[in-house]
Formats: structure tokens, C-alpha cells, sequence
């Protein structure tokens, strides 16, 4: 389909990282049943890097493969760099995305800095509340 | 394997219908209004091809206006019953809630203009009674437009009741019978339709036609101005092999209509109990006045859009009520009518049959649409957490 790029058709059909994280010590999910997206990223974090990531996505074609591109990104990266991922960088990873697809993206890069927010509140670590601002205060599940 | 079950979005032209096209492309070119014989012999297949669409419908040749299609169709009948209301001081429009967005937004606009329109709730199951409408009639009332059956869930409404009270209680009476002709009886002197709407496109004709059937006495008003085709009542040059396939394919639609409807609904069913078993999913719609094509289903727990693109890639090719693709984040306004949260509402699928649907192809749809419910559902966190309990289940 035209709609999108064989990129994030790719990522569509062929999800990497699909599924939960039974010890994962960071958990993060944004958007809600009402507006057809809920993203959940899973995080299994040592010494400050990603050891492994999985995700589950309730929603559109797109949002799917913004899971898995995101999830694919910052895989055995450093945690510092996976809280740098914007959700820019996840839409030109997947070649672009159309405008009003453009959320997932973004879903994508707010899910992945609540797992890695809710990894500092159970370590007990502190964290800039600027990094975190619209992670804590958008997409309140229902 | 490739199979196509989104007619009642469009449908493959028939054979008959391209093969009556081909000599109006190639050898009557003319325009319908010029004087010389290409031009008459132009003129002339045209009318044959409204005196058809007459018959079929129960109406006499001059009650049949050429369109461009439904929405222009339901456009004109609209704003002409609202020109004609108005002159009597009568600003009072009855319609349902799950109406197509030709009929919903040209109402809209009439509202800006000072009308009121009253929206009929269908309901759970997905219908209304005529004894709504009479009940919903004021002295006031210009027009009702309630559809013929709809376009998302298949309910076929009681338009010949519908259509007694309106002719009892002298309102006129319109019906956006797109997703009907061709596909179930229509006749609108028997239902005492004033207006009708239908489009060539979803019968096997083909696309960018469609008319405008306005009985004897109803003045339509223009929504396109210029020349004086059509009556004076639609300008531009007719579209006339659009016409003539258009006629041919619902001649050969009605003449097929009682064999089509037993084999098209035998398939619907045979579809509809092969995804029944599908756990937390209901089939939309009234159960007992379907169109024979139509099987719509919302499945608990994953979105419309990405059943759609995955079964795709199996090469069933369906259609949802989920706006998604089309850049809103609004589910089906038809969904949200028969009283579907948001969450159900996102996740729906419509599959529409013809007669060249197979018994094969329903039973490969069967077992793609299971797999792929039950790939989304795997990838949901929302499901997750139903089937773990922490959420209660909707449907």
C-alpha cells in the first residue's frame, strides 16, 4: 500500500521485539483504548545500558511499526541514548511517516521515556523532571 | 489467493455493462445536444438508457435525473425538499443518526441555515421504525431522508413504511438508496419514494454516475448551474456511456436480483457463522434485515487499521468503519450510533460480497481473518491485560 513506506510495512509485518519482559525493571505505556493507540515498552536495564526491550502496541499499522523500529533503536544502546530518541529520529528511521501518522512516532519515543522513568522511580534514582514532563503529565491511560 | 469483499465500497464492472460502454466511446461520441445525427443518435441512447433505469425503478422516464453520483445525488434532493420547505415557512428535517456523510454534511449546512434537524436513534441493533418517524413528523416538517440500508452495517430499513407515513402525513420523503439497488427490491412507486439516490458504481456499473430520481411535481433546485441538460435541472454535457453502462448494469442487476439475493446471502452467512466463533467479537447490525452482501464485525482488543493492512497482506481486502486511514482519529460515527465505546468502535471490519464472490474465497477469508485477530490480539496490550483480568471485557 502506498499509504507507507516498505519500511514501516516491514516492520508491520515482521515486529522485532514483540511481547513482555517478565524481568524487566522498567515499564512504560502511553496513549489510550479511546483514541485507538496504547503503546507498552518493557526494559531490562544494567549498568545504564538497554539489555533488552520488548513492546506491545494496541493500534494502527504505523504504531506498530514505531514500536518496533523504537524498540530496535535502543536495543543494547546506552540508557542515555535511548532517552535521547525523538520521535523524529524513529520516523526517518522508517523513511518518514504520513503527517497525521505522525503521533505514533511519538507514542513510540513517550513510552520509551515512562519505562525508563518508572526504572529510576523503582531504583530510587534521580532523574531531571525536565527530561520527563510530558511523559508524566500526556496520554493518562483510561 | 486474492479476494476482493469490499463491494459495498466499489465493485468490478460487469460485463454487460462495459460491453454496452465500448460502441457509445467509439461510435456514438456525440454530444447529446448538437443538432447533426452523432449528436442525436447520442441523444437518443441516452434516453433508452433512462427509460431503462425507469422501468427498473417503478418511475416514469422524466422522473430520472443523471448525476455524477450518490453524494451529488443525495446534495441536490437535499437542498431542493429544503428550497421547497422553506418557501412554506416549514424548516424541519427528520433523518437518522447513521446516515452517509452526502446526506449527514449537506444537512449540516442547511442547519447553518437556519433549519433544524432532528437525528432518529438507531439503536443497538442497528435500525429505525417508521413509527419513529411518524412520531418525529411536526407540522413544520419539509423533508425525511432516512438511507435504504446501510452503508456500514447492512440494516435494511423499513423504507416502504417509512414511506407511508410520509405520503400519509404529506412530508416529503427521500431515501439515499445507494447501497440498495441492485442489490434488493426497489421500487418507488410501490414505496412511495419522492427522491432516490443511487450510484452506478456499487451495482457493477461504472464509477462517476449516478441519478436523481424526483417524482412527478417535486421542483429540484440546481446544484450545478449552466446548460440545460437534464431538463434545465443538471448543466454539463451528459456523461453518456457513464449513462448507458449504468443502465445496463442495472437492468442485468434486476433482472438477477431474486438468484443474486438467495446466493450472495447464502455466502453471507456461511461468512458470518465462520467468524462467529471468533471469542469477544459481535457481528453489527440487524440481525434479521441485512443486506445480502454485507457480514461487520467488531473484534475486541486491536485496531481497525492494522486488521486491514494485515489482512491485505493475505490478500483479503476489506474495508473498517475506523476513519484512521483518512486522518481522523474519530471512529465510525455509524459505530458510536448503535452505541459502541470507542475502544469497540476502533476495532471493526466490513466485509462485502457479489455474485462473483466464491464459496473458496468466503472460506479462505474464514481462516485468515481468525489468524490474523489472533496475531494483533497476541501483539495488544489492552487484550493482555483483559485476558489477565485486570481489565473487564466489553464485549
Amino acid at each position: 500500500m502506498a499509504l507507507y513506506s516498505e519500511k514501516v510495512m516491514d516492520h508491520f509485518r515482521n515486529p522485532r521485539n514483540v511481547g513482555i519482559l517478565e524481568d524487566a525493571n522498567g515499564i512504560g505505556e502511553v496513549g489510550n483504548a479511546k483514541c485507538g493507540d496504547i503503546m507498552k515498552i518493557y526494559l531490562k536495564i544494567e549498568d545504564d545500558i538497554v539489555k533488552d526491550v520488548r513492546f506491545e502496541t494496541f493500534g494502527c499499522g504505523s504504531a506498530i511499526a514505531s514500536s518496533s523500529m523504537a524498540t530496535e533503536m535502543i536495543k543494547g544502546k546506552p540508557l542515555k541514548d535511548a532517552l535521547a530518541l525523538t520521535n523524529k529520529a524513529v520516523a526517518e528511521a522508517l523513511d518518514g511517516l504520513p503527517a497525521h501518522k505522525m503521533h505514533c512516532s511519538v507514542l513510540a519515543e513517550e513510552a520509551i521515556k515512562r519505562a525508563i522513568l518508572d526504572y529510576y522511580k523503582r531504583k530510587g534514582l534521580p532523574y531531571d523532571e525536565e527530561t520527563f514532563r510530558e511523559a508524566e503529565c500526556c496520554h493518562e491511560t483510561e | 489467493m486474492q479476494v476482493y469483499l469490499d463491494n459495498a465500497s466499489t465493485t468490478k464492472m460487469s460485463k454487460a455493462a462495459i460491453a454496452a460502454m465500448t460502441p457509445v466511446f467509439e461510435e456514438v461520441y456525440g454530444n447529446p445536444s448538437s443538432l447533426h445525427t452523432m449528436g442525436q443518435r447520442a441523444k437518443e441512447v441516452l434516453e433508452e438508457a433512462r427509460a431503462t433505469v425507469a422501468k427498473c425503478l417503478g418511475a416514469n422516464a422524466n422522473e430520472i435525473y443523471f448525476t455524477s453520483g450518490g453524494s451529488e445525488a443525495d446534495n441536490q434532493a437535499i437542498v431542493s425538499a429544503g428550497k421547497i420547505g422553506a418557501r412554506k415557512g416549514k424548516k424541519h428535517i427528520i433523518t437518522t443518526a447513521f446516515e452517509h456523510h452526502a446526506v449527514l454534511h449537506t444537512l449540516k449546512k442547511l442547519e447553518q441555515e437556519g433549519f433544524e434537524v432532528e437525528y432518529l436513534p438507531v439503536g443497538r441493533a442497528g435500525n429505525i421504525t417508521a413509527k419513529q418517524v411518524e412520531a418525529a413528523i411536526r407540522e413544520d416538517t419539509c423533508l425525511v431522508t432516512t438511507m435504504i440500508a446501510n452503508n456500514e452495517i447492512g440494516s435494511i430499513l423499513p423504507i416502504a413504511e417509512i414511506g407511508k407515513v410520509c405520503r400519509e402525513k404529506k412530508v416529503l420523503f427521500h431515501t439515499d438508496a445507494v447501497q440498495g439497488v441492485g442489490h434488493i427490491p426497489v421500487n418507488v412507486d410501490e414505496m412511495n419514494i419522492d427522491m432516490l439516490s443511487l450510484s452506478a458504481h456499487k451495482f457493477h456499473g461504472p464509477k462517476g454516475v449516478g441519478v436523481l430520481y424526483a417524482k412527478k411535481g417535486v421542483v429540484l433546485s440546481n446544484i450545478i448551474e449552466g446548460g440545460a441538460q437534464e431538463r434545465g435541472k443538471r448543466a454539463g454535457t451528459e456523461n453518456v456511456a457513464g449513462v448507458v453502462g449504468l443502465a445496463a448494469a442495472l437492468k442485468e442487476a434486476t433482472e438477477g436480483l431474486e438468484v443474486n439475493m438467495k446466493k450472495i446471502s447464502a455466502l453471507r452467512d456461511r461468512l458470518i457463522a465462520g467468524l462467529l466463533p471468533i471469542p469477544h467479537s459481535v457481528l453489527n447490525g440487524d440481525k434479521n434485515s441485512r443486506l445480502p452482501g454485507n457480514v461487520h464485525f467488531c473484534f475486541e482488543g486491536i485496531e481497525g487499521e492494522s486488521l486491514l493492512l494485515l489482512l491485505d497482506e493475505y490478500g483479503v481486502e476489506g474495508s473498517s468503519g475506523s476513519a484512521c486511514t483518512s486522518g481522523s482519529l474519530d471512529p465510525s460515527h455509524v459505530l458510536l450510533a448503535i452505541g459502541h465505546p470507542h475502544e469497540i468502535a476502533h476495532g471493526s471490519l466490513r466485509l462485502t460480497l457479489s455474485e462473483y464472490t466464491t464459496e473458496k474465497e468466503i472460506d479462505y477469508a474464514i481462516e485468515v481473518v481468525r489468524n490474523v485477530v489472533e496475531r494483533l490480539r497476541a501483539m495488544s496490550p489492552i487484550w493482555r491485560d483483559k485476558v489477565s483480568g485486570k481489565k473487564p471485557f466489553i464485549l
